[in-house]
């Protein structure tokens, strides 16, 4: 029953579209929860692979999400994904979009988006740990690949290096069996 | 500085190189072709639209693009340039998964993504970290930060709670912090 999948998917992600507080990143814990927690449509590693695939191609952060989609219901599950993510959010966006002056000079304004820094840097980095899970789980070895993403950590903080470079290093680490 | 509005039609292919363009971060590209190239809007306009779609919920390419294509060709120029962010870097992610799907099982291209796998979990880690620098060290900040971890990445509790008591909290301290500010 196809339909009654993409139905399903589209909910979630409709759902999930307006918690998007600071972008995709933050949500990911909650997808991971859902679809492979929850429904057991998707493995943990297939969930991190998933997300290191969107990583390596150009464009928003979001397209995990047709990733997502894509695993479970082909191109079309990719599709309706995508547009459920963003519909709800991206309508908000256009209607509040008159409204720009006040929302971006007020003082309320200013408490409010400081306010979420925390949440939004807590959910981050449970993103990280679910996503680091995820790598080790069918890595050759758990401990090596949990150091590599630490390593990447360390080294994104100290020297910031194009994003590419770190994950064709990890490429050519995985190729080696290193990992 | 003039700027000159884009007609629909320059919405789309305007938009449409911003999403190929855009790797690891759409946004300082965005600011580079729409302020800077093309002129659609003034560098103090774009920052202000910024602004709005980082305030609000969503991915912030996507409600800027929407906000940009409304400003200047209504509901059409918001779909358009939603359609344009988004076309091109899907089609090139449904094409790479299409290979994983066909090579995918093999040992090579398997060892490969276990190894990118783990760099993307940690550039996300890098990047809770640098937002946590703008927290300046705030003890009651720490606290939201250390239990969003805890409670959603180690115990795996659903998002919508933690979410609500985490941005109450945080907003609530942030007014307190703002209401001190201004006495002292």
């Amino acid at each position: 029953m196809p339909d009654a999948i993409l139905i399903e998917l589209a909910t979630i992600f409709a759902r999930l579209s307006l918690m998007a507080v600071g972008g995709v990143n933050p949500l990911l814990p909650e997808m991971n929860r859902i679809f492979v927690q929850q429904l057991a449509w998707l493995s943990d590693a297939q969930f991190a692979t998933l997300f290191a695939i969107t990583q390596g191609a150009p464009g928003p952060n979001i397209l995990v999400v047709a990733a997502i989609g894509w695993q479970i219901a082909g191109i079309p599950g990719a599709l309706v994904s995508l547009g459920a993510i963003c519909a709800p959010s991206a309508i908000l966006a256009g209607w509040c979009s008159r409204l720009r002056q006040q929302l971006t000079q007020s003082r309320r304004a200013k408490i409010f988006q400081r306010g979420l820094i925390p949440i939004t840097v807590g959910l981050i980095g449970a993103s990280s740990l679910v996503l680091a899970r995820g790598a080790a789980q069918e890595a050759q070895s758990q401990v090596w690949s949990s150091a590599l993403t630490l390593v990447t950590i360390g080294i994104t903080i100290r020297y910031n290096p194009h994003p590419l470079w770190l994950l064709a290093s990890g490429a050519l680490i995985g190729l080696l069996g290193l990992v | 500085m003039q700027t000159q509005p884009p007609t629909i039609r320059q919405l789309f292919w305007g938009f449409l190189e911003i999403g190929l363009t855009g790797f690891g971060g759409v946004l300082p590209i965005a600011r580079r072709a729409l302020v800077d190239r093309r002129r659609w809007l003034s560098s103090e306009d774009f920052a202000q639209e910024l602004a709005v779609a980082q305030l609000l919920p969503g991915p912030n390419i996507v409600n800027l693009s929407v906000a940009i294509g409304l400003r200047f060709a209504g509901p059409a120029g918001a779909v358009v340039a939603f359609v344009a962010i988004l076309a091109m870097p899907l089609v090139i992610l449904l094409a790479l998964l299409q290979l994983y799907a066909s090579s995918g099982e093999h040992p090579a291209v398997s060892r490969a993504l276990h190894g990118i796998a783990a760099v993307a979990a940690g550039l996300v880690g890098a990047m809770a970290w640098r937002l946590a620098a703008s927290l300046r060290g705030a003890w009651e900040d720490a606290a939201i930060v250390l239990l969003a971890v805890v409670a959603i990445g180690i115990l795996g509790w659903p998002l919508l709670p933690a979410l609500l008591v985490g941005a109450a909290l945080g907003i609530a301290f942030a007014a307190r912090r703002a209401a001190g500010s201004k006495k002292a």
